[in-house]
């Protein structure tokens, strides 16, 4: 075992059950490190050390009391959007300032009852509204394997946390890739659960029909172990599905033997980066080495899916983002009258990207634009979830690149929206389709990783990860690929 | 030129349940602001909604007993529109797929029965109240996400009257079926009134006017008779009626058009999605319908049929549910229900009337009633101190029995008393006497009168004229 700071969740577990180290040493390694690393690295806005000590003495306390938790003493970082009774939660924006959460998101809940100590706040994009954390009201965050580089985003902190090993894992959320993309830039696992797999009770809201929470990892079967814990029905998310949590115990079954693995010929066309494509077909040769079979398939309404998720999620963010107006908490400037106040406050509160998406939201929802607009775009996810079950009739897993290109360096598209939102291209359409999927690296080009996508139908997340637990054993650490 | 208006109602029906619509605060009325409140209904970053399962159930009741079909889908519509009074600046509705759709109700309106159809019935939430005060402004969001029902007709209505009694009528139904407690006062039933106006003759419907803030019934019914007058006034003089949305304002008595700020344009309507569409199985809706509550009418047919009443008795009785199950309290434990509703037909809804009170408001209870008739039957105190006792009874309460003990007011029963009272008139009398016996029949029931004087009313008319009659003719003879 390395550094406390640098091991996996896994070894976590198996170091504190065997008391060969406690949870106060594991929170005070990271407390440490993000002393030492994070005013250069910028993967937290708050650390909560006195609180992450407490939690862990009390875990440490009552594994030597007998308590039994899966996750006992384990510490996890959250994205700025998860609400945790008493901490702040700012959404990485100025709106949200002196907002102090009143309640536990459910997966937050269900992590503590596991054992969990909550380390601290990671930086995102404003609202989870981008793909490099650069939209961040709060401050700068660089990508730990190259500091001169974008650490992907929105769920860009808790990325940059455990890829800079100032965390052993962290939860993100991801609506249109905001876990896989940051994950695999920044070296990570990213895994995005079925839509309905884990409550989004008390994650702020972005868009509701896309959000998912998921980890980041160090590994697949971390992953595995926060997500089966996370997982399940939840009264207060009507959208939450009541079907067993997967095991992270199915990650030691046949793995890749025997899949067909579909290759969707839309994914490796013009716009993929060369050497990125390469990078993605070497790691399907791996598996197939382990004894999957690759197919190629087709998922021929691709090219819509990024219009089609620019109107429907910022159709739903332009009415979830309404409530934050000044009256109830956060930020307020005053006006003459209510209408004034909202103004004031909503002009002075968020951040370009933010308006820019409340204004787009706002035009595609609008008399006149509605049926051209939103119910199109409504169509569009419906054929991209049906090219998704044709396509699984064919093959168990299918098999993506993540980003279109390795990590750019930070400012490089912040003048350019659009070329922004194009990196979301292979990402989007698990979410149109609300099906699984989970990225980690493939290779290191030049320093920086590629990574390949596994998206599985809705709730096959335990052959998906067993996949791709057997890959990442495949390939090895990654700087030796 | 003689112009006919045309009128449709929204109204708004707070439902009878224990929690919000969408989260498991308390409905209850009149606690402290802002006590009764959660992250879900402040509109708390990250909170969601969760459907009331009860509220979807009772909108269905209404709809059922108002014959609306039930659609087997539904669904939750997102309203956006900024508002202090919105805690999330969108109120969750239903846009297209409401869960009632159709249905109708039968008013009574001059002697006349009228049918006013409905256009659907969807479920909502509740905005909160907004309150001024000298400097500042406060929203108390106990009332936020209380479950709303609007009720839509169909613009059915001609005339002030025929919309007052389609309220009451409504109203009603909704008491008996439950889904609401109907208090106006709690502002449980709100109103808004489109209403238009165009030429006798033509076909086509005037430009229309909506009137918002209508918290009676009678304000519904003075907001349309001015509105009415000033759209005649407007047409009258060469006008055009603007499409507008008004505010009635009580105290003056008129309605204004309301700032353009108060008025949204576009709502923005899109499907709500932290929930899941409303599938209702076929059987779960006639499982439902099976176990409709009693309406009206059968309920008329019911009193007829159980308690003996006249059709007349039975038909006032059931018009308003609240006095109809105090008749029916009253009446299982009085030994005649056609005395028992000969009171309240009488001297309860007289009293109702003139104090505008509903009849659960009354000291009066039904067991008291109840004591009241039976203390008539038994004999014990005659119909003039029974009024006495009534109107006790409504003032302070308290149990017949004992008031009558205490005030002494029970009838002179003892043979020996009466007696003496009689030979007391008689002797006090003899002009009376005398007149009697010379054939005016007529002087026996002065001399009655007489008795009744000297015994403070309690004696027995009857009794008394009994006893004049037979000492008057023993003498004869």
């Amino acid at each position: 075992m390395g550094e406390l700071n640098t091991i996996t969740v896994t070894d976590a577990v198996k170091a504190l059950e065997a008391r060969t180290c406690s949870s106060e040493e594991l929170v005070r390694a990271l407390i440490d490190a993000i002393r030492r690393r994070d005013g250069a690295l910028g993967a937290f806005v708050a650390v909560d050390e006195a609180g992450a000590l407490d939690q862990a003495r009390a875990a440490d306390r009552a594994r030597a009391a007998g308590v039994r938790a899966p996750l006992l003493g384990v510490p996890v970082a959250l994205k700025d959007n998860l609400n945790v009774t008493g901490q702040t939660c700012r959404c990485a924006s100025r709106i949200l300032e002196g907002y102090v959460a009143p309640y536990d998101a459910t997966a937050v809940a269900r992590l503590r009852a596991a054992g969990v100590v909550f380390l601290g706040r990671t930086n995102m994009d404003e609202f989870a509204m981008g793909s490099t954390t650069e939209n961040s009201a709060l401050r700068l965050t660089r990508n730990p394997l190259d500091p001169s580089c974008v650490p992907g985003g929105s769920s860009g902190g808790s990325a940059a946390a455990v890829g800079g090993n100032l965390a052993l894992a962290a939860l993100g959320s991801d609506t249109g890739g905001s876990i896989r993309l940051p994950a695999v830039f920044c070296g990570c696992v990213g895994l995005k659960p079925t839509y309905g797999r884990i409550s989004r009770y008390g994650l702020v809201a972005f868009a509701s029909s896309l959000d998912q929470i998921g980890p980041i990892t160090k590994t697949v079967r971390d992953a595995a172990l926060l997500n089966e814990v996370m997982s399940g029905l939840d009264p207060m998310d009507s959208t939450t599905v009541d079907r067993p949590a997967p095991s992270a115990a199915a990650l030691d079954g046949e793995g890749l033997k025997g899949l067909r693995i579909g290759l969707p010929k839309e994914y490796f066309g013009p716009g993929l980066d060369p050497e990125v494509e390469q990078s993605v077909r070497r790691a399907v040769r791996l598996c197939e080495e382990a004894g999957a079979t690759a197919v190629e398939i087709s998922l021929p309404h691709t090219g819509y899916a990024i219009a089609a998720y620019y109107l429907i999620a910022t159709a739903e963010a332009s009415a979830n983002l309404a409530r934050f107006d000044g009256v109830r908490y956060g930020m307020r400037v005053a006006g003459e009258d209510p209408y004034e106040l909202h103004c004031r406050t909503r002009a002075a509160g968020f951040g370009p990207e933010v308006k820019r998406r409340i204004l787009l939201g706002t035009y595609v929802l609008s008399s006149g634009y509605y049926d051209a607009y939103y119910v199109s775009a409504q169509k569009v996810r419906t054929l991209i979830g049906r090219d998704f079950e044709q396509a699984f009739a064919h093959c168990d897993l299918v098999a993506t690149p993540v980003s279109p290109t390795l990590p750019w360096k930070l400012g490089a598209k912040t003048a350019d929206p659009l070329a922004m939102y194009l990196s979301d291209v292979f990402t989007v359409t698990s979410n149109l389709a609300g099906n699984a999927s989970v990225a980690l690296p493939c290779g290191l080009i030049g320093g920086l990783p590629a990574g390949i996508q596994f998206m599985a139908p809705p709730f096959a997340e335990e052959r998906m990860l067993a996949a791709a637990h057997a890959y990442e054993r495949a390939r090895g650490p990654l700087g030796r690929v | 030129m003689r112009y006919r208006s045309t009128i449709g109602l929204e109204v708004h029906v707070q439902l009878d349940t224990r929690s919000k619509m969408f989260c498991a605060c308390s409905t209850a009325y009149g606690a402290p602001p802002n006590t009764q409140v959660c992250p879900v209904c402040l509109g708390y970053p990250g909170a969601m909604p969760s459907a009331n399962a009860e509220a979807i159930r009772l909108t269905v009741m209404a709809g059922l007993m108002l014959g609306c079909e039930i659609p087997a889908f539904s669904k939750f519509d997102r309203k956006s529109y900024f508002y202090p009074d919105m805690p999330k600046n969108y109120q969750i509705s239903q846009y297209d797929r409401p869960l009632c759709v159709g249905g109708g109700l039968d008013v009574q309106v001059g002697g006349a029965s009228r049918r006013i159809g409905l256009t659907r019935i969807h479920l909502e939430e509740d905005v909160a109240k907004s309150m001024h005060f000298s400097a500042a402004s406060g929203v108390d969001f106990n009332r936020a996400g209380v479950p709303l029902m609007e009720i839509v007709t169909k613009p059915d209505i001609e005339t002030p009257d025929e919309a007052m009694a389609f309220l009451q009528a409504l109203k009603q139904v909704l008491l008996y079926a439950g889904v609401s407690r109907c208090d106006l006062e709690k502002g449980n039933l709100r109103c808004d009134v489109n209403c238009s106006l165009r030429p006798e003759g033509q076909a086509e419907l005037g430009t229309k006017a909506e009137l918002k803030n209508l918290n009676t019934f009678k304000g519904v019914y003075h907001a349309l008779g001015y509105e009415i007058g000033r759209q005649r006034e407007v047409l009258a003089s060469g006008g055009r009626v603007s499409q507008e949305t008004r505010r009635w304002d009580m105290d003056s008595g008129v309605t204004y058009p309301m700032r353009s700020k108060e008025e949204a344009h576009d709502y923005r309507y899109f499907p709500e999605p932290d929930l899941t569409e409303i599938a209702l199985a076929r059987e779960q809706v006639e499982a439902w319908r099976a176990a409709l509550p009693e309406r009206p009418q059968q309920r008329r047919e019911r009193l007829v049929r159980e308690y003996g009443l006249p059709e007349y008795d039975a038909g006032v009785l059931a018009a308003d549910k609240a006095v109809g199950d105090f008749f029916e309290a009253a009446a299982r434990l009085a030994p005649n229900a056609k005395a028992v509703s000969n009171w309240i037909m009488t001297d309860v809804l007289r009293l109702l009337s003139e104090r505008e009170v509903p009849v659960d408001a009354l000291p009066l209870t039904p067991e008291a009633l109840a004591g009241l008739v039976r203390l008539v039957e038994e004999r014990t105190i005659n119909m003039p101190t029974a009024k006495t006792v009534f109107a006790m009874l409504v003032e302070r309460g308290g149990d017949p029995a004992r008031i009558v003990r205490e005030q002494n007011l029970g009838q002179v029963s003892d043979a020996a008393a009466l007696e003496k009272l009689v030979d007391d008139a008689i002797a006090a009398n003899p002009k009376s006497v005398a007149d009697y016996r010379a054939g005016k029949v007529a002087a026996a029931k002065f001399l009655v009168g007489q008795v009744m004087r000297l015994s403070k009313g309690r004696a027995d008319p009857q009794r008394v004229g009994d006893r004049i009659e037979a000492r008057l003719q023993k003498t004869d003879g």
